[in-house]
């Protein structure tokens, strides 16, 4: 019976990314539209786009390859897997062992990988523009991301998330500065990965400018909703990453009953909601920066994420 | 038990007798099948000899002298654990090898220059493998040496080949050199060149790191480390593409394994700094590399340079299992050691599987030339399939084995806090970013390597000719991406299988992985970390094939063939296409600055002129300027000078023999 019920959590945990997914875009999207002083489509609107082009009928190029149809539902079926293995509102999940941190952002790194292949699939321009930087992008937002796991494995004693938001939960952690850098270097590190402004526009169709939108220019219809919902779960991976390591309140912990998982969900919910605020008032306040900026941004991510880690070298209590 | 080594030395016997027999046959007809086809049951009757012997007493060790080599030492042979490893990865490596050549090789143009020469370099990895004293090790290494030099050598009209030939030779015999003066330093005063005898008498300080520093120069130019890596990337490439997979996938191996047996094995405890320099050329080797690699548009030397980047990754793996080893953490120590020697057996799969795949576009476009190829994903559709398999394993990308390893060398570079020493505790993490950054940057090559040699439009007319190759070739290449997926996805078997290596040279072993439930993998306790393969690969499957089916079923399975959206531009020429150096260009900007000293130049024509401008891209490798270019500036000044001594009159040279004399003498005299 518990491992029902442990399997059930899992379950939910699973269908909650995804159908979260393209409300947090929503809200994000809304919010920017009201800073901004317009009205912004509906909060549905996402889930509504996805249906509509799930519907519709692919328009392949035509020497497009197998890898081209295939990709959409490779990056789609990684990252709501990874995704699926971030805490959102309980820890130790049932399946949580089978992946620490660093199996997370390598499971996104499979994603790219297919993803910037597909771009230089069909042999135009825009594919192979978006999928060399995109690559050179990650070259350098990999190694900040490794290093912030190491400073939280530095403080937690683990990569394993469960572990990693139980201890950042407990009273033992107080304020420290590595954490501090940490956290700005992840949030830099999220900025880029989910190819939000200042490091790309998700709403642009710019050429010269864009990063992500140019590897996918050639997809439509059903492998463009795929695409469109894997980026949603990416997006959602990595506030629900920010929020249990460094927001771990109220998440629910192992074998927990159903009352403390319904706080933890009603945490989750709130967490997201003010992350999304945030993300919007952010990407509203700033400009976008020019490709070859994007280096020193997230230079700036690896060096803070560097210094964090040496603060913890010095003293453990940073 | 003498009985095993003694069978395992009929192997290399049977390989060398092949070897002479292809001396005499190898005009026939039947040659090509029949070299191969012999070297293909020999490795695959060694490789099941050694599977006899692991599985029936896997720490047992046998040892053999033959009455052969110098008078007073004889041949000593020896097979314990970490000898068994290294001959399950030549033989595995040598029997795939062979497969694929059988039908490889029926392309070779000259195949009395290669045919001898391929199993005689088989006999010399298996040599080098099996030696237990030191003459009898250098030899097999220097016959090791000398075949596969030949085998580079095979296409000799070919100018670049000759050069790169040159180039190996001077920096094997720099490196055999390197290995002499080393295993002299531990023979000692007395002499004594057994194993057995180096491994009970321990050197001084000074002498173990004399013998660590010789070893990183012999072996380590050997396994292609930075800067001693500038042949690597010429010689490699320009044998036969079955010969590069094996000095790629397998050489460099046992290059390793030279290291790994002085290092761990006879030099004893090591001092608590000799990590630092393992380490930091590991790290550097490793970014410098895979630079180098994503800079290529040559396919073979592409994969080249990348092999440079994982012999870094090995050295970090190992320089930390010596840090660990050093400081009295022995299960730390296990388990950087487990990361290295499972990061050698993936090597050796996916390094043969992308070299058997370039020959294979060699063999169907007969070009290297990445920027002249493209879009043979149509043309070639199960090369196609194979060789990305082993580009996602080489990019360290899960549920592939490439993965697997790398992720128990990160774990073991989490522990470092631990480390007693601030040198290390602070070198560590900095060479677990290089690690990370060398991965992300394998990553953007392996995009490039795939993408434009397979992927896009067609650039030259030699790939629309192109057909899929033969099924000896297919079969080896598909063997190899079978064990990428299974050493990925069920990691914790070859883990417990490295346990009885670790156990001998660290003292320690990982925690026993196969009863881990669900097979998952866990380097030190569940609650630090843990990694299962096998169930995120079930999941990623289930996830995507639910979608596609969930999607065709109930939303849309309708589908439409139209040309590609060409921006206002239609039929935009192929070569509109990003190549393999445009698609470098931002990690160029970002990184060569340094790595390369790049500098880009534009020459615009003048206003009003109809010229093209022109991007010019000026890239050294520094390595080669900083360390090479001096030192043959040297030996040409030297030689230059005393090239003057053969032209002298009658009169200097009477001279210069009454000054020797009296130079001579006065040292006589003066001499205490």
């Amino acid at each position: 019976m518990a491992v029902i019920f442990e399997l059930a959590v899992q379950g939910a945990q699973m269908l909650s990314v995804l159908l979260l997914a393209p409300l947090l875009i929503g809200f994000v999207r809304k919010v920017k539209a009201r800073l901004v002083r317009r009205q912004g489509p509906a909060l549905i609107q996402p889930y509504r786009d996805l249906i509509r082009l799930m519907r519709k009928e692919v328009v392949l190029a035509d020497n497009a390859s197998w890898l081209f149809r295939v990709t959409p539902y490779l990056i789609f079926a990684a990252t709501w897997v990874a995704a699926a293995l971030v805490p959102t509102f309980a820890t130790g999940l049932e399946f949580s062992w089978a992946a620490d941190l660093i199996v997370i952002v390598a499971l996104l790194g499979s994603a790219r990988f297919f993803q910037a292949l597909a771009g230089m699939d069909v042999g135009t321009s825009f594919g192979g523009i978006g999928a060399s930087r995109e690559v050179m992008i990650a070259s350098l937002a990999e190694p900040a991301m490794l290093l912030i796991v190491f400073s939280l494995a530095l403080v937690a004693g683990a990569t394993q998330l469960s572990t990693v938001a139980a201890f950042m939960g407990s009273p033992q952690v107080g304020l420290r500065v590595s954490l501090g850098m940490s956290l700005i270097a992840l949030v830099m590190v999220a900025i880029a990965e989910n190819a939000r402004v200042p490091v790309d526009n998700p709403a642009t169709h710019l050429e010269l400018t864009m990063v992500h939108e140019a590897m996918i220019l050639e997809y439509s219809g059903r492998h463009l909703a795929m695409i469109e919902l894997a980026s949603f779960l990416k997006l959602v991976l990595y506030v629900s990453l920010i929020s249990c390591v460094f927001l771990p309140w109220g998440l629910a912990g192992a074998g927990a009953g159903p009352k403390a998982l319904a706080i933890g969900a009603a945490a989750y919910l709130i967490k997201l909601a003010v992350l999304a605020i945030l993300l919007a008032v952010f990407e509203t306040a700033v400009a976008k920066m020019r490709v070859f900026r994007v280096p020193d941004f997230l230079g700036a991510a690896l060096m803070l994420a560097l210094l964090g880690t040496l603060l913890l070298f010095v003293s453990r209590s940073l | 038990m003498n009985s095993t080594v003694a069978l395992l030395l009929c192997g290399p016997a049977a390989l060398l007798g092949t070897a002479i027999l292809a001396v005499a046959a190898s005009r026939l007809v039947y040659a090509t099948r029949l070299i191969y086809g012999a070297a293909l049951v020999i490795s695959a009757a060694l490789l099941v000899t050694i599977a006899g012997h692991l599985a029936g007493s896997p720490g047992e060790v046998s040892a053999i002298t033959l009455p052969l080599g110098l008078p007073w030492t004889g041949a000593r042979f020896r097979l314990d654990g970490l000898s068994a490893f290294f001959l399950v990865v030549v033989n595995l490596g040598g029997a795939v090898t062979s497969l694929y050549a059988l039908g490889y090789g029926r392309h070779e143009s000259a195949p009395h220059r290669v045919l001898p020469f391929y199993p005689a370099f088989l006999a010399g990895m298996n040599l080098v493998v099996l030696a237990d004293d030191a003459f009898s090790f250098l030899l097999s290494w220097e016959f090791m040496s000398l075949a596969s030099w030949a085998l580079v050598m095979a296409h000799h009209s070919d100018a670049a080949n000759r050069r790169a030939g040159t180039i190996y030779l001077v920096m094997a015999s720099f490196g055999t050199l390197a290995l002499l003066l080393a295993f002299g330093l531990l023979a000692g005063p007395t002499g004594s060149y057994a194993f057995d005898t180096m491994r009970v008498a321990h050197p001084g300080r000074f002498a173990a790191g004399a013998v660590l520093g010789l070893m990183l120069l012999g072996a380590g130019s050997k396994a292609g480390l930075v800067p001693l890596h500038a042949w690597l990337p010429l010689a490699h490439p320009a044998a036969p593409s079955h010969v590069s997979a094996l000095m790629s996938g397998i050489m460099t191996k046992v290059a390793v394994y030279g290291f790994i047996r002085v290092v761990f094995d006879l030099l004893g405890e090591p001092a608590w700094w000799s990590g630092i320099a393992v380490l930091l050329i590991g790290g550097v080797t490793a970014v410098l590399g895979i630079l180098h690699a994503l800079m290529e548009k040559d396919l073979k030397r592409l994969l080249a340079y990348s092999t440079i980047e994982n012999i870094g990754v090995i050295f970090a793996s190992l320089g930390l299992a010596l840090a660990f080893k050093a400081n009295a953490m022995p299960s730390v120590a296990a388990l950087a050691f487990t990361a290295a020697l499972f990061h050698v057996l993936n090597h050796s799969f996916f390094k043969s599987l992308l070299f058997f795949g370039a020959g294979a576009v060699l063999t169907a476009t007969g070009e290297r030339d990445m920027e002249k190829l493209g879009g043979l994903i149509h043309r070639l559709p199960v090369t196609s399939f194979v060789f990305l398999l082993g580009c996602v394993s080489i990019s360290a990308l899960p549920p592939f084995n490439g993965f697997a390893s790398e992720w128990l060398a990160f774990q073991a570079i989490l522990q470092s806090p631990e480390l007693p020493h601030w040198g290390l505790k602070v070198i560590v993490p900095a060479v677990g970013g290089m690690l990370a950054l060398a991965a992300a940057l394998a990553v953007a090559c392996f995009v490039k390597a795939f993408g434009i040699t397979f992927l896009g439009r067609v650039r030259s007319p030699v790939v629309e000719r192109a057909h899929e190759v033969d099924r000896w070739s297919l079969a080896a290449m598909a063997v190899l991406a079978a064990f990428c997926l299974l050493a990925g996805i069920l990691p914790g078997f070859v883990i417990d299988g490295l346990s009885p290596v670790t156990l001998s040279l660290i003292g320690d072993r990982m925690p026993v992985q196969t009863a881990q439930p669900w097979l998952s993998i866990v380097p030190i306790a569940e609650s630090r970390s843990s990694y299962n393969g096998l169930l995120v690969f079930v999941f990623i499957t289930i996830s995507a094939s639910l979608a596609a089916f969930v999607i065709h079923r109930f939303a849309s399975h309708a589908l439409r063939r139209g040309p590609a959206w060409g921006c206002g531009f239609a039929d935009a020429v192929p070569a509109a296409q990003y190549t393999a150096v445009s698609f470098a260009q931002p990690i160029r900007r970002v990184f060569g600055g340094f790595a390369f000293r790049a500098r880009e130049t534009v020459e615009m024509p003048a206003p009003g002129s109809l010229e093209p401008a022109r991007l010019k891209v000026d890239m050294h490798d520094v390595a080669w300027e900083i360390f090479y270019q001096p030192i043959t500036g040297a030996i040409d000044f030297a030689t230059e000078r005393l090239n003057h001594l053969q032209f002298l009159t009658i009169r200097r040279y009477l001279t210069l023999v009454f000054l020797y004399l009296v130079i001579l003498l006065l040292v006589l005299a003066l001499w205490p």
